[in-house]
């Protein structure tokens, strides 16, 4: 049939075709990327930035900024891509219609966040309502401090026997541990936004949260502290450097470990498998339930910071950081550190972030979510076992000094050891993860309850 | 109410294989699957319908969307108000008001029609109820409305949907009143309805 054609607002249709033509997109993209450089050449020239530069404090303020500056970019362009993978697995063809290939979707999205009405229903706790997705976005964000982005730089104009400058906000002793405490920190938006809304749903969902934050970060410590005991340090800097230096990334020494941190990794940021905290089917949304706007979008934002985070710290402790390849360095070593060879690792490791960020949505769109008890037995029976037995072999390697890379195929051997022990282990097992829920009522006792009733 | 005993059915899960107890080999074939998706560029562009400029084929014949009152061939209204779609109605959407007929083939027609269209579950009953062939539903389906009094169609808007979609989805039996009393002006186009059986 010919339906009678909707005639949308001629001024809005010229709008639609001018943000799809990809002639006014590429230059407005171009120009806007340029700028910046433009701008830093410009003062560069006039000699502004180069003491700032040259100080490591005001250094680190300028990654700061620069870093947020990337990461609210990259949620962005997150979200998109979420959508686009979601589409794609789902032969679906996603946004297409902001903009040249669905690219200015994001930024729809974010005035249609803002534009939205700000709704605090009015049974909630007012003061914890409003600070928990603060909350929640500020501990996303300040684990970032200790990630080592590129090495150490030494711009052309300081002095050669100059001290480097560390692409570092802060160099803690304890990077290590500092990360680990900040980490667990980050279930306090996702159980004050629960809790606050006063809604038994979103209540729920916090609690989960809880229990699945408190059980997978016991594996993820376990699993840093294999890796702490391989490379005896805290700084994550140095576990960097010996990394770059040596060509063997932890992964190759540490897979156990690396599977540890990478399963706590998705329980720790709330994803599929993992998203019971805002599990759709069962709690409507969970912890944001009640939340609209943009503490809805700050919520959502932390997800994917927490990704990046977590990705960066996966990237930094198991993948050699900014090493371009594993035993290839390509002259991009921690002794190469002229600004341009910075900017590269830089990239490099942006580069590796972005591809565990897909990662994580490919296992979205592939693996069903946990059921609870699932959840709990993966936690406690499978990974908290093999992360200690991990760590008492790793600790009996350090003891007879087998842990470095010069005697690779012990720590290497006693991990595909452990993985086979575990297969096994995990084949025979009488009650697999997957299965059945235990301690359920026999499917007899169903039979006289219903012949009783 | 107890359920008896033998209505009672035991199915027994399945155990579950070797690789299903591990699951890590089911997350690679999971991922296998999905990775196969994603790069298949050619199965998505065959399958997506970009909707307002595509559009799909539909069945004009039997497609349940947005009805009309049918005109007899003499441009009259078909319906003779007997109540029978607002009875058979489930949703109760269809309010006529009958009046007297002007025309002298016919006792009543309606002097309102009104259908609530965001009442009706287009179910089709008032169409298979009618007994003149007079209300239909048709295949327009792209119907918006600003505000919840736009969305109830009275008997102009419905006989306007007629003469818009007349052409696709041409009147499936014609009139029965027009059996050879003429009402209409021009009596030549009243004739006796041969083809169809009463």
């Amino acid at each position: 049939m010919k339906p009678t054609r909707y005639q949308p607002d001629p001024l809005v249709t010229r709008i639609e075709h001018l943000l799809r033509d990809l002639r006014l997109i590429a230059p407005v993209g171009l120009i806007l990327g340029v700028l910046p450089v433009v701008l830093i050449w410009a003062l560069l020239a006039m000699g502004v930035l180069q003491p700032i530069l040259a100080s490591q404090f005001w250094f680190s303020v300028l990654l700061i900024a620069a870093i947020i500056f990337i990461i609210l970019h990259l949620c962005g362009g997150a979200t998109l891509a979420e959508r686009k993978i979601a589409s794609f697995i789902q032969d679906r063809k996603g946004p297409n219609r902001v903009g040249f290939w669905g690219v200015l979707q994001p930024l729809a999205d974010g005035i249609k966040f803002i534009l939205k009405e700000d709704i605090i229903p009015g049974n909630v706790d007012k003061p914890t309502f409003i600070l928990a997705p603060f909350l929640a976005f500020v501990i996303g964000f300040i684990t970032f401090a200790v990630i080592p982005w590129a090495g150490e730089v030494r711009w052309p104009w300081m002095a050669p026997d100059a001290e480097p400058i560390r692409t570092q906000v802060a160099s803690l002793d304890i990077g290590f541990l500092y990360i680990l405490a900040v980490s667990s920190l980050s279930v306090y938006g996702v159980v004050i936004g629960g809790w606050a809304s006063n809604n038994k749903y979103s209540f729920y969902g916090g609690m989960r949260a809880t229990a699945q934050m408190l059980s997978y970060e016991v594996p993820l410590g376990l699993g840093l502290l294999i890796i702490l005991l391989t490379s005896g340090s805290l700084r994550l800097e140095t576990i960097v450097a010996d990394q770059v230096t040596s060509g063997w990334w932890y992964i190759f020494l540490q897979p156990v470990a690396f599977l540890l941190v990478l399963v706590s990794a998705f329980a720790e940021t709330n994803r599929t498998p993992f998203d019971l905290a805002e599990a759709e089917q069962e709690l409507v949304g969970g912890y944001h339930t009640e939340y609209s706007a943009m503490k809805l979008a700050l919520f959502l934002l932390t997800e994917y910071a927490h990704m990046t985070i977590n990705g960066a710290l996966i990237m930094v402790v198991f993948f050699g950081g900014y090493a371009p390849l594993p035993w290839l360095n390509f002259g991009l070593g921690e002794e190469n550190v002229a600004w341009w060879a910075m900017l590269l690792k830089f990239a490099i490791l942006w580069g590796k972030i972005s591809l565990m960020l897909g990662f994580y949505m490919l296992i979205r769109w592939t693996i069903p979510r946990f059921r609870f008890d699932q959840l709990m037995k993966m936690a406690w029976k499978g990974l908290v076992p093999a992360g200690i037995l991990m760590v008492i072999l790793s600790a009996t390697l350090v003891v007879f000094d087998l842990h470095t890379t010069r005697t690779w195929w012990a720590p290497l051997g006693v991990n595909l050891a452990v993985i086979v022990l575990a297969l096994v282990l995990a084949g025979r097992s009488k009650t697999p993860i997957t299965g059945r829920q235990e301690n359920m009522p026999e499917l007899s006792t169903h039979r006289q309850q219903a012949a009783v009733g | 109410m107890a359920i008896p005993d033998e209505d009672i059915i035991i199915i027994q899960e399945p155990e579950l294989t070797a690789s299903e107890r591990l699951f890590l080999p089911q997350i690679v074939g999971g991922l296998r699957t999905t990775l196969r998706h994603m790069f298949n560029t050619k199965r998505r562009n065959q399958v997506v319908v970009q909707y307002p400029e595509q559009k799909r084929q539909m069945r004009v014949e039997n497609y349940r969307g947005v009805h009309r009152l049918n005109k007899d061939p003499d441009g009259r209204v078909a319906c003779v108000a007997c109540f029978m779609c607002s009875t058979a109605c489930p949703a109760h959407c269809i309010h006529i008001e009958a009046g007297e007929s002007p025309w002298p083939d016919r006792e009543k027609y309606p002097v309102k029609f009104d259908i609530d269209e965001l009442r009706c579950i287009y179910c089709g009953m008032c169409e298979e109820a009618c007994p003149c062939d007079a209300i239909e539903l048709t295949p327009q389906y792209d119907v918006i409305g600003h505000t919840r009094e736009e969305m109830i169609f009275d008997k102009e808007k419905l006989l306007d949907v007629y003469e818009k979609t007349k052409d696709v989805k041409p009147r499936k039996n014609p009139p029965v009143t027009d059996y050879g009393l003429t009402g209409g002006q021009d009596k030549s186009v009243a004739k006796p309805n041969v083809e169809r059986k009463i």
